[in-house]
């Protein structure tokens, strides 16, 4: 029941979000987000709740943080 | 349309056991995660047959349903015995009370049912304006700011919480405390981590100084933290780092902890195998005290027998101990016929490895 997955989101009517979730059409509910939601977004979803926006671009930005670690551990073992 | 934030690459999970082999500690080190998610994604992808042989990775307090006390169950199990609905989260269901199960209770006739969501048992509570529907809260942060938004939302007259929330910076304190726990670093979780911030682990890795790392539960965010992890213990330093920023931010999400605020405070709260820890809990604040469930119903638990004769969840709920150090595991104890909480929720670490098969380096 911990579990946050990401879905895309389909259409917004209010507070509610219909999410893409795996294949499978689901229903989330938005108040606990407090950020603009817009067709295409996606979404951390947990227990039917929204709980972040997440931006693809930043899954990019992780790869980066990893090449980060992996050359800052080279230059020390060059020390 | 695949899933753009799956970090799974085999190569560069190479690269990352390489890592981590250089930064071997040379004395034991052992760290703690406390999420059913992460011990999945460490035990499904196999993560720890590429730590060295130093470093061992334990769950701890992880599993919210394992963690539910016995008390608390039987609140919920005497609140449907008055005839309410009973909703809560399927995982639930079979997790052991003093006499009874909530599953035991609803074969002998109880109106126990299962839901994905705070907001399904409100509209249970629609449906039935006759009758009295409670909703039995479990879960972390990242669950309760669901159950909040629905207390204030204005829920029917016939909807009530019984909450059993519980908070993960106390409880890390309350790890921190205990004797023979030993705690080298945290790997702390990153959903609940995305509602309450990274910033909320500081005065832990000042106080006990301990490093404690947010990580994602893809299995190279995973590795990326717990190398963050070994990298400050061989550097000295214990600091808190944030090695999931796509989903986690300093100060956390401020509308649902704006959420939480209004809705509950913290409280005293019981934990499984564990004891009492101050402020690890969630009461409803008191201007919603009509739609608290144990008010409502009158309702108190005794406090039963929590640990089944045999099991170590109480030694595995504090990190103490793993799966494979208990004799039951995979004999007398399965999924099927599960001896304690932790072979129950779905997220705890004796169903986890019974699941996903986590004998590490076998
Ligand atoms: S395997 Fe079963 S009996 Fe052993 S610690 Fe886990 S839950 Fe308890």
């Amino acid at each position: 029941m911990c579990l946050a997955v990401p879905a895309r989101v389909l259409s917004v009517e209010g507070n509610v979000a219909t999410v893409d979730l795996a294949g499978t059409r689901a229903r989330a509910r938005l108040d606990a987000l407090g950020e603009e939601v817009r067709v295409g977004d996606w979404l951390l979803i947990h227990t039917g709740f929204a709980i972040r926006r997440l931006d693809p671009e930043d899954a990019q930005e992780t790869l980066r943080l990893f090449e980060e670690l992996f050359s800052a551990m080279e230059a020390a073992d060059d020390d | 349309m695949t899933d753009p934030f799956s970090l799974r690459d085999p190569a560069q999970a190479s690269r990352f056991a390489e890592l981590l082999a250089r930064l071997a500690p040379d004395r034991p080190v052992k760290i703690v995660h406390v999420c059913g998610t992460h011990e999945i994604a460490i035990t499904q992808h196999g993560l720890r047959s590429l730590l060295p042989e130093t470093v061992e990775v334990l769950e701890g307090p992880g599993c919210p349903v394992c963690v539910t006390s016995t008390s608390d169950l039987d609140c919920a199990l005497k609140i449907a015995d008055q005839g309410a609905i009973l909703c809560t989260f399927g995982d639930m269901l079979r997790v052991p009370g003093t006499e009874l199960s909530l599953a035991e209770a609803r074969a002998q006739g109880a109106d126990i049912r299962t839901v994905l969501s705070a907001a399904a048992a409100v509209e249970i509570a629609s449906r039935n304006p006759g009758r009295e529907v409670v909703f039995f809260a479990v879960g972390f942060e990242t669950t309760a700011p669901g159950t909040a938004a629905v207390l204030l939302d204005s829920p029917p007259d016939n909807f009530s919480v019984l909450p059993s929330h519980k908070l993960i910076p106390p409880a890390l304190e309350a790890l921190m405390a205990l004797p023979q726990v030993d705690i080298d670093g945290f790997l702390a979780p990153g959903h609940v981590s995305t509602i309450i911030g990274s910033d909320a682990y500081r005065s832990i890795a000042t106080k006990f100084r301990v490093p404690v790392v947010v990580g994602g539960f893809e299995p190279l965010d995973v590795l990326y933290a717990l190398a963050l992890i070994l990298r400050q213990l061989r550097e000295g330093r214990a600091e808190v780092e944030n090695a999931y920023p796509r989903a986690v931010l300093p100060e956390g999400n401020r509308r649902a902890k704006d959420l939480l605020a209004r809705a509950f405070q913290p409280a005293a709260a019981r934990w499984r195998g564990i004891g009492v820890i101050p402020g690890s809990g969630l009461t409803l604040r008191p201007e919603f005290s009509h739609h608290d469930a144990r008010e409502r119903f009158g309702v108190e638990g005794e406090l039963g027998e929590e640990i089944a004769p045999g099991c170590r969840c109480a030694d595995i709920l504090v990190a103490r101990a793993l799966p494979s150090d208990c004799p039951l595991f995979g004999t007398a104890c399965t999924p099927l016929s599960p001896v304690g909480a932790c072979m129950v929720g779905s997220e705890g670490a004796c169903h986890v490895w019974y699941r996903y098969g986590g004998r590490p380096r076998l």
